[in-house]
Parts: C-alpha cells; structure tokens; sequence
C-alpha cells in the first residue's frame, strides 16, 4: 500500500463517520444496508471472482445468517453482537459441507446446483417441523439494538441507526482487512491459480479440493455474517425475503462492481442498494429491468466491472 | 392404493410438462452446450402472449398455435442478438447473461401484466375424459398434448433434411460447416424450437399453477432435475427424467416428506444426480483429456 492510497483511504474513513450525522436517519439506515450489501458481495467475490466457482445461490446463505441471528436473538436472548461470530461460524461449516459435493461440479453444473438452493431455501425456511424456532411463513421480529449506554453517559448524541451504522462499519472495515490479507497472500494466489489453470495449479501442489471447498467456506461466512447483520438491521427475518432473487441482486452486484476486485465489492453494494429506489418511481418492475440490463451490458462492455473500469482510467491518466 | 393411483396420474401429468421444458433444455444444450436459465421465464412470457390473445377474443386453439408460432421467432430473435455474442465467452459470463435474460422477462412481464394472479383458460371440459375417474381431462389433455409434441419433434429431427442438418451441426459443427449446413443459423433454429416447446409447456401448466410472473421458477427446477436424470445431451432420456421427476415429485410430496418440501426434492435430485451419475442415465460421459 503506498502512501496515496493511504491517504485516500482515510479521507474515506473520515467521510465514512462522518456521513450519519450529515444525513437522514433513513439514509443512515440505507447505508448501514449499503455495508451489509459489500459484506456479502465480498464473500462471494471470493468465491465467484477470485476462485471462479459460480454460485447462484448465495442468498441461501444469507439466509442461513439471518436466521442464526434472529434465533439466537429472539429464543435465547444472545446480545445482538454475539449473533455475528455464531452466524459466520453456522455458515462456514454449512458452506464447506455444501462446497464439498460442489467440487465435482464445474462451471455451468455448480451454478445449477446452488441456482437449485437458492429457489428452495424459502420452502426449506418455511418447513412446519422448523417453526417453533424459524417462526414459518411470519419469521421473526427482533429489537433495535440500542447504542451502548458508556456512550450515552459520556453525552455523546447518537441514536440507535447511527450506532449500527457505525457497529456495521467496523465490522466492514474487519471483514474487508482480513479479505484483503486472504487474496494477496498465499491463499489468494492458489484460489487464482485453480480459477486459472486448475490443472496446473494442482501440478505444481495446490491442494484444489481443499482450496475450494476452503473458498466456498469463507465465502459462505461472510455471506452469513451479513446476513445476521442484515437482519439486525432491518429487525426482521421472513422466508420469503430470501428468495432466489436475493441471490441474483448479488450476481449483479459482483458483476456491476467488479469481478475478483475488494473494492468492487462496495460499488457493487452502492449500486444494488440505491438504483432500485431511483428506479422504483419509473415502476415496481423496473428495478429488476435495469438489473438484468445491466448485467447483460456489464457482461458485453465492460466484464471487469466498475472497479476495472476506474483501475483502467487510473493506469491510463498515469500513462499517457 | 386408489390415492396412490391417482398421485401417480397426476405425476405423469406434470411429468410431460417437465419433460417438455426439459427437452427444451436439451435441445439448447445439445446445440451450444449451455443451459438455459432463462428457459422458464420464455416460457411463462409466451404463456403471457397466449393469454392476451385468447383475452382478446380469439378462440383457443388459433391462440395456442399462434403463440407457439410467436415463440418460435422469439426464441430465434434471442439467440441472434442476445446469445450469439456470448457464444464462446467464459462459463461466468455466459451465466450471467442467461440470469439477466431471465430478470429482464420476468420484470416486463411483471411491468406489463402486473404481478397479480391469472387463472388461464383450459380447453379441455370439466368432466373426465372418456370415463376415467383417475385423472381430470386437463391433465389427460395435457399428457396428449406433451406426446404429440414429442413424436412431431421425433419426426422432425428424426426424417427431415433441416433436423438431420440440426443433429449435424449440433454434434459436429467444423464438419458440418464444410458440407454446407449454415451451423448459426441451426443454433438459432433450436433456439426457435426450444422456446416454441417451452410455450406448450407454459401453456400447459398454466391452468395448474395459475399464471403468475414467477409461476415458471419450480418447474424450471423439476426440468433441470429432469434433464439431468435422463441425462443432459440425451433427449430421450430428458423425457423419460421428466416423467420421471413428475412422479416422484408428486408421490414424495402426497406420502413422504409433505408438500411444504417439494422444491427440495429437485435439489436433492440435481445434486444427488450431480455427484453419483453426472451423466444421468442415458446421458454420454465425458471424459477430458489433460
């Protein structure tokens, strides 16, 4: 990291705190979403881009964090700041254990494979056996976490949305650290290398099987930690909030922010979260409309996404 | 047992619509080697066309063959300007095409026709057909209908120039292009096909599930698991799966696990096909050479 982007990452950072206190409580809660969003898309990111195992059915996993969150919160009475180490702990092995038959398949046969969990997991989550704890077709409602009470002695002015947004900041800025350290280092260049060559990533002794069902573990728990910090902040789990076209939004948004790229991962968040309100006013289905052309337009145009095309001015400019 | 029976009936019935999407899926396999996510969603578009046609005032049949005439040129019309230029782009790439294909229909779908629930016509009569009490005349219909479309389809590929040409091209396209057979245009021929079958399809299970814009995304699954348990570039074996997976599906759900869990039958059956036999039953297996 040289010392420029050093710097633009704290101008970042400042504008980041900053925000909520500039901002509607609303749109506070919008960006809290925002940072859920680039969780997710990271967590498949390392999935989809750095290790190029297609998965069409990551809200399942979503889900999956959800509803840990929600139980733990409602049935046991965990602190809302547990739920998050339990969710990414409940997804990682629920992602490794689907990861493995997954290593049989390749390319367009995974896709189907998590394409068919993705459509099934509202049917699953609805389960009559399963009520007493997943609460069927109603879901759960869970409380607002309140700001810590230190902060509020101290006389600090903050209210509940401006604390989660800052909570779901650091566990952003968490989440993205270690992300950053996993694709730049040992671990990254093997999960690249399969996604490249797979055959001569495993010549020169890369364990495959291990590394991809590795890759689909980690990539399931970030998927799982956003999911229970989604939950906790929009204070409601229902089955059918995570259907199969939660796992789309994110397709899209890994594609429109950028393939195999960390910060894509928050373009891509930017965008899935405040073009379906900009598009809403045109009508309820256009939202999903401007999706699908998007994702098609990405796909011709500009297959790096938002990232690759700001890495492109960038190296551009420098060079001229 | 009676119970039993007519499950099995009513397993068939929905077991010639998965077999026909499934065929559709096979069809567009067999020809370019992917597989169409956006197959339901064509068809729950046609089904859409076939329903403002017959609300305009026009009689049944006229309507089911003029919407299997629309989709035909829709199906050509989406792989020469949608798919062609993702022909031989990466796995990723294609996919996520397909998946905006299939957002885009079902959202103007939703756009023009709202998102209400349709009940859409059946042409069969209410009373059974010749006396059987088994089954309703809908689902005898819709058996009939599947079949015929299946035989015209064996007939077609089976003892027409064009189809030999289709099969040619499919399995062999350098070859095929030296002989003269137009390879592009197959594929868009086979796209055409696969979308019109896919209308019967949704016009068929239409008067069942009801027309809705997402009323396509089960039976899409049922025709994935059916396609794969007969085998992905087999297209008996797709039929064959889809009755297949018709009667299972309806079986499983009436005694077995309840019919909260359906859909988990065909994730089960996708993977489980995915892992123990890739190739389905009748399917070929690949092998890669390093």
């Amino acid at each position: 990291m040289t010392r420029k982007h050093f710097l633009i990452l704290m101008i970042l950072m400042v504008v980041a705190c900053a925000l909520p206190f500039l901002v509607s409580n609303y749109r506070t809660f919008q960006l809290t979403l925002v940072l859920v969003y680039a969780i997710a898309l990271l967590g498949l990111n390392i999935l989809t881009g750095y290790n190029g195992q297609i998965s069409l059915g990551h809200g399942a996993f979503y889900a999956i964090g959800a509803y840990t969150a929600a139980i733990l919160m409602d049935k046991l009475g965990a602190p809302y700041w547990a739920t998050l180490p339990a969710a990414g702990a409940v997804c990682l092995v629920a992602g490794f254990l689907f990861g493995l038959p997954a290593l049989r398949l390749e390319g367009l046969y995974l896709a189907l494979a998590t394409f068919a969990l993705g459509v099934s997991m509202p049917q699953l989550l609805k389960y009559h056996r399963l009520e007493a704890w997943t609460g069927g077709v109603q879901g759960i409602v869970i409380a607002k976490p309140e700001p810590p009470a230190v902060l509020i002695d101290a006389g600090l002015p903050i209210n509940a949305d401006q604390w989660l947004y800052f909570f779901a900041l650091a566990v952003a800025i968490l989440m993205f650290a270690l992300g950053w350290n996993l694709v730049r280092g040992r671990v990254g260049r093997a999960l690249i290398a399969i996604r490249d060559q797979h055959i001569a990533a495993e010549a020169m002794g890369i364990n495959n099987a291990l590394y991809k069902s590795l890759a689909f573990g980690v990539s399931a728990m970030y998927t799982g930690i956003a999911g229970a910090l989604g939950a906790i902040t929009v204070q409601y789990v229902a089955p059918d909030s995570f259907n199969i076209f939660l796992s789309i939004v994110f397709l899209v948004g890994i594609v429109v922010g950028g393939l195999a790229s960390i910060s894509g991962a928050l373009y891509g968040a930017l965008f899935i979260q405040f073009i379906p309100n900009i598009a809403d006013e045109i009508s309820k289905a256009a939202p999903w409309a401007i999706f699908g052309v998007f994702m098609i337009g990405f796909a011709y145009l500009m297959p790096t996404g938002v990232a690759g095309a700001i890495r492109l001015l960038l190296t551009r400019r420098r060079s001229p | 047992m009676d119970a039993f029976l007519h499950q099995v009936l009513a397993g068939l019935a929905t077991g010639g619509i998965y077999a026909s999407l499934a065929l559709a899926l096979v069809m567009i396999y067999q020809a370019t080697h992917l597989v169409n996510f956006a197959q339901g969603e064509m068809a729950m578009f046609t089904t859409y066309i076939a329903w403002s046609l017959i609300n305009a005032g026009m009689p049944y049949w006229p309507a089911f063959l003029l919407t299997v005439g629309i989709a035909f040129i829709f199906g050509i019309l989406i792989e020469r300007i949608v798919i062609r230029p993702v022909e031989n782009a990466p796995v990723l790439v294609v996919v996520v095409v397909f998946i905006g294909l299939l957002v885009i229909l079902n959202s103007v779908a939703g756009w023009i026709y709202t998102y209400t629930i349709k009940s859409f016509p059946s042409p069969f009569p209410a009373e059974p057909l010749f006396g059987i009490r088994y089954m309703s005349a809908h689902q005898l219909g819709a058996i009939g209908v599947t079949l015929a479309v299946l035989a015209a389809l064996y007939v077609f590929f089976r003892f027409t120039p064009v189809g030999l040409a289709m099969r040619a091209a499919a399995q062999n396209p350098v070859s095929s292009r030296l002989v003269g057979i137009r390879v592009g245009w197959m594929l868009a021929l086979g796209w055409g096909l696969a979308a019109a079958v896919g209308a019967v399809a949704g016009i068929m299970i239409a008067p069942i599930v009801y027309l809705d814009p997402n009323m396509m995304s089960g039976i899409l699954l049922y025709a994935f698991a059916a396609a794969l348990l007969g085998g992905i570039d087999s297209p008996g074996g797709a039929v064959l799966g889809g009755f297949a997976v018709g009667v299972l599906e309806n079986v499983l759900g009436a005694f077995v696990i309840g019919n909260e869990l359906k859909l988990s039958v065909a994730l089960v059956l996708i993977i489980g096909v995915l892992l123990v036999k890739p190739s389905g039953f009748f399917g070929k297996l690949h092998v890669t050479r390093v």
